[in-house]
């Protein structure tokens, strides 16, 4: 019976993108880049080199005009469960320095920059490409240190870093639950920065395990699917889409292999 | 054919030889007294206790700057003021944050003119408030960026005492100096005094492990995948 209530308690934060309300305008990406500290360098489009936490790719069905289409898909970190959920991801299994780490209550994977060494095995790990290396040290243009965000600490050179689905506002929105006294937060309380600053309303962010949040149901919707499904890495982030091809781009099909 | 095995023989029997005739030559010494034997242990003590003493007692004064605070406060003569204790002047806001050490105003509230006869609150009200320049106070307990820590949970929720981590500092009539390591730029409260790590109270060292050591005693939880304690993403931003 206990174990059945602390079970209730466990939270699975994790999001539902619907990507055909996203029309890849970018402003999750640029909302992510100022919530998070995340440097930028004078050239973005060198992509060795470039950080950014939350990226949008563009996929193409590959047919020529009248049927060619395209999508545009925005991939944060997966947070993933690992097989059968138990926190084992691929990157915190690998990780020897323990500076990336599985949350059993909240369901993050967070990553710890101060503990980080920087072999980068993590980065082979990941099958989404959600981890990125600070080969520099950042360099903000003149007087924009002081628009950091104290909230999130900034990273040096050598160390990795990736989406934390905006952690510090999950910590702060506790903070001001406990001060009122309670012990919970509502949905609205904790939001990615990318969630809401998307104009088209794609992004829906919330407990999974709550019955209450929006993506509770929006999960279980028929066009739901998750990238990389067979690999059994269990991510926290669903993307919706009525179009069978970009489904099917979700994973590595064959040609002739059916679903 | 039997040429390289000769060799070997020949050298075993040397390096013997060599062998017999050194430890012959320490029977030698040792029968002859204490002479250079006694001067070697002697370097080594003397060797020992200097590196001792560099270590436990010079390195730690010359690792720490000593920094004096802007103005020198008098807790005991203001918590016998207030009626709220810590919480008086060094509040919550509503949003669950910690305002930390009072800005400015807070003080100024008070502090328009000069109330009493200390030289100290001359200074401060002549330098600061008249001026109206906010006082770079030394914070003995600032903790480096990449720490989350929520003032809120601790006192508000786990119903934590302010002495448990800052000490009976609100006792003090005057403040410490700041020691600040040369090489981090953090308050030796961090580390704490001792050099050895030896902690008599609870408050004598703020490191991570102190802080894991009370959450894994208290708490209890165990949500971290990597260490079985409580997760890195608790304390961590
Ligand atoms: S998406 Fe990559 S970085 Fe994120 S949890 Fe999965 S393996 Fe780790
Ligand atoms: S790069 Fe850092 S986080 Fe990644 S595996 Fe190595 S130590 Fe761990």
């Amino acid at each position: 019976m206990k174990e059945e209530q602390s079970k209730e308690k466990v939270k699975k934060f994790g999001m539902v993108i619907d990507l055909d309300k996203c029309t890849g305008c970018g402003a999750c990406m640029v909302a992510c880049m100022a919530e998070n500290n995340v440097p930028f360098k004078e050239d973005e489009s060198k992509k060795l080199d470039s950080i950014t936490w939350l990226r949008i790719y563009k996929l193409t069905n590959g047919k020529s005009f009248p049927d060619a289409d395209i999508c545009y898909l925005p991939r944060p970190c997966q947070h993933c469960g690992g097989k059968g959920d138990h926190g084992h991801s691929p990157c915190v299994s690998v990780c020897p320095a323990t500076a990336t780490d599985y949350n059993k209550e909240t369901g993050i994977v967070s990553q710890i920059y101060t503990r980080c060494f920087g072999c980068r095995y993590c980065m082979a790990a990941c099958p989404y490409h959600a981890r990125y290396f600070n080969w520099w040290d950042p360099v903000w243009p003149d007087g924009m240190e002081k628009y950091l965000s104290p909230n999130v600490s900034v990273r040096m050179r050598g160390v990795v870093e990736k989406c934390s689905f905006c952690f510090h506002r999950y910590q702060l929105a506790m903070d001001k639950a406990y001060y009122e006294g309670r012990r919970e937060i509502e949905e609205t309380e904790y939001q990615t920065a990318c969630t809401q600053s998307c104009p088209a309303n794609a992004i829906a962010f919330g407990d999974l395990n709550n019955s209450g949040h929006a993506v509770y149901e929006l999960k279980k919707d028929k066009n739901a699917f998750r990238l990389l499904e067979r690999l059994q890495t269990n991510p926290k982030v669903y993307y919706l889409s009525s179009r069978e091809w970009v489904r099917r781009a979700g994973d590595n099909y064959l040609k002739d292999e059916k679903k | 054919m039997s040429t390289p095995d000769d060799k070997t023989k020949g050298v075993s029997a040397e390096t013997g030889g060599e062998e017999a005739v050194a430890s012959f030559k320490g029977v030698d010494e040792k029968e002859q007294g204490e002479g250079p034997g006694g001067f070697i242990v002697l370097f080594f003590i003397i060797g020992f206790v200097a590196s001792l003493i560099i270590g436990w007692v010079i390195f730690p004064k010359l690792l720490y700057s000593q920094k004096r605070q802007p103005v020198d406060f008098n807790h005991v003569l203001h918590v016998e003021t207030v009626d709220n204790g810590c919480e008086s002047c060094h509040i919550f806001r509503e949003d669950g944050s910690y305002a930390g050490v009072p800005k400015l105003a807070q003080c100024a509230d008070c502090h328009q003119e000069v109330q009493g006869d200390s030289p100290q609150e001359k200074i401060f009200v002549e330098e600061y408030v008249a001026k109206e320049k906010e006082v770079p106070w030394l914070v003995y307990s600032k903790q480096p960026d990449c720490v989350f820590f929520s003032h809120t949970v601790h006192v508000k929720l786990a119903g934590m005492d302010c002495v448990t981590c800052h000490g009976p500092i609100g006792e003090s009539t005057s403040l410490k100096p700041y020691e600040e390591n040369r090489l981090t730029g953090y308050s030796r409260d961090i580390w704490g005094k001792s050099m050895t790590g030896i902690k008599k109270n609870s408050w004598d060292r703020m490191k991570m492990d102190d802080c894991a050591e009370c959450h894994e005693k208290e708490t209890g939880r165990k949500s971290s995948v990597q260490t079985d304690k409580d997760a890195c993403f608790v304390c961590h931003k």
